[in-house]
């Protein structure tokens, strides 16, 4: 239904045009978005006046919590206080035994002349809604870098690991989940000291356990757990457990799948693993300091 | 380019024309507003994934019957916004909604020609082109395929569009004649 009017008609450039123009533009910042994340700015400045909206549009499922919160019984108040008390009388003598058992480990370390293990900052934050890519598993968190969260800090739950920060607003930051797409988290088999990689296949409640070769000591519900020799997860905390194990000598690494442990979908709060330990550079960067390189460090 | 197959066959019935008041700017961008916090809502995993966009349908809503108000610029710093939000590429909201703009204007006069059940499918079609155009981008980035369920959101949007219609028209419904009284 294109036409053109008369030139004394003109109303500026035609609906094709304008088009062209527009879509031109997107595919340029998908494009420099894609391949370069030169945007990070712009995003930051629109995310800022966005913040408002975004808060105001949360406003309903707060309400909804607080009126449900007033609705409690008093027989459900009852339940889940001696539940806490039972289960703090456990974890009290959880903790004591703790305690003696960390005197002796600093000793040991100090004897061992270890690097003591720098305490972590940890930053308790508020998952605001679940993100609505429905191309990736993210979520957004109430903590911004105005509350001290940085790109690439762990955030884990009171079950195990639950992700990691990659984009950080002023009062707001993204947390991608370990089950999305290509996720990685080092780890550690808890039973066999094994180490590897497990990657997000995009789907919820899958990870895959790659390139392990087909003879190794993998059991199913074997209990993998963060190795901690990234740097970024602190080490020890259930990542997911083995599931189903696929060993076909035809390949050269077993298909391993794994369940994670953090309830990845359904939890309010997490904590933000901070102040993680600095590690010393890579000793073989440092070689060669050619282009192949610094290909590789990155 | 011929598109003259495109209109519909004189002897059509044609929609009731509602006389309405004029449309003032505030009202249109106070709508889209609304549309970009409700779009905004924290919902559960599952509806979210279902969610219609009320953005595009609103922008569909104002191009279709005052194309001269809403213009290209509004609707894709709208798509940023989204993207920003949403956390999705930069600019997949954008091309999307530019897309959506470009057919809702091409089509503008054909789709107001017809009743409220066609008019349905177009805004499935224009709607649908423009989720197309976001999933491409996505699997070019890379992307895992969300499953067909991801196409659903279309069809509720057009099945919300006869809703959207008669909202966004209650303010622009002229009062009775106070002077008649």
């Amino acid at each position: 239904m294109e036409y053109s009017p008369p030139p004394f008609f003109k109303r500026g450039p035609s609906l094709l045009t304008r088009f062209a123009f527009f879509s031109l533009l997107s595919v340029v910042l998908l494009i420099s978005d894609a391949r370069f994340s030169y945007l990070q700015v712009v995003r930051q400045v629109i995310a800022a006046v966005a913040y408002p909206l975004q808060r105001l549009s949360t406003l309903p499922e707060v309400l909804a919590e607080r009126v449900a919160e007033f609705f409690v019984t008093q027989a459900q108040l009852r339940r889940e206080n001696d539940q806490l008390k039972r289960q703090e009388l456990l974890d009290a003598t959880a903790l004591q035994v703790q305690k003696s058992l960390d005197a002796e480990n600093q000793h040991l370390r100090q004897l061992l002349g270890l690097r003591e293990r720098m305490s972590r900052e940890v930053i308790t934050a508020e998952i605001l809604y679940a993100n609505r890519d429905p191309f990736t598993r993210r979520v957004v968190v109430d903590k911004g870098f105005q509350h001290g969260v940085k790109p690439g800090l762990a955030v884990v739950d009171d079950v195990g690991v639950v992700g990691q920060v990659t984009r950080v607003f002023p009062w707001i930051s993204e947390v991608t989940l370990v089950t999305d797409k290509e996720q990685a988290v080092p780890i550690q088999l808890l039973r066999s000291g094994l180490r590897g990689v497990t990657f997000g296949v995009g789907y919820d409640g899958t990870l895959e356990l790659r390139f392990m070769p087909v003879n190794a000591d993998i059991q199913n519900g074997d209990l993998l757990v963060t190795s901690g020799i990234d740097g970024t997860y602190p080490p020890g905390l259930p990542v997911a457990t083995v599931t189903n194990i696929e060993r076909n000598a035809a390949y050269a690494f077993a298909r391993i799948t794994c369940t994670p442990a953090a309830g990845v979908n359904n939890f309010r709060q997490v904590l933000i693993v901070s102040g993680g330990e600095t590690l010393p550079d890579n000793p073989m960067a440092e070689d060669d300091s050619g282009p192949r390189a610094r290909k590789g460090k990155k | 380019m011929n598109l003259g197959w495109l209109h519909p066959p004189t002897g059509t019935k044609a929609s009731p024309q509602e006389i309405l008041l004029p449309v003032r700017g505030w009202y249109i961008a106070l709508t889209l507003l609304t549309a970009l916090v409700i779009d905004l809502l924290a919902l559960p995993a599952l509806v979210q994934q279902v969610r219609p966009d009320f953005i595009a349908l609103t922008l569909v809503y104002w191009v279709v019957y005052h194309p001269r108000r809403v213009g290209f610029l509004p609707a894709w710093v709208l798509g940023l916004t989204m993207d920003v939000a949403d956390g999705s590429l930069f600019g997949q909201h954008a091309l999307a909604y530019a897309v959506l703009m470009y057919l809702a204007i091409l089509f503008h006069r054909r789709i107001v020609m017809f009743g409220m059940r066609q008019q349905v499918l177009h805004v499935l079609a224009i709607l649908l082109a423009s989720q197309v155009i976001m999933l491409g981008v996505r699997l070019m980035a890379g992307a895992e395929f969300p499953g067909p369920l991801y196409f659903l959101s279309s069809l509720f949007g057009a099945a919300l569009w006869p809703v959207l219609f008669n909202v966004i028209r209650i303010p622009l419904r002229p009062r009775a004649d106070p002077d008649a009284a």
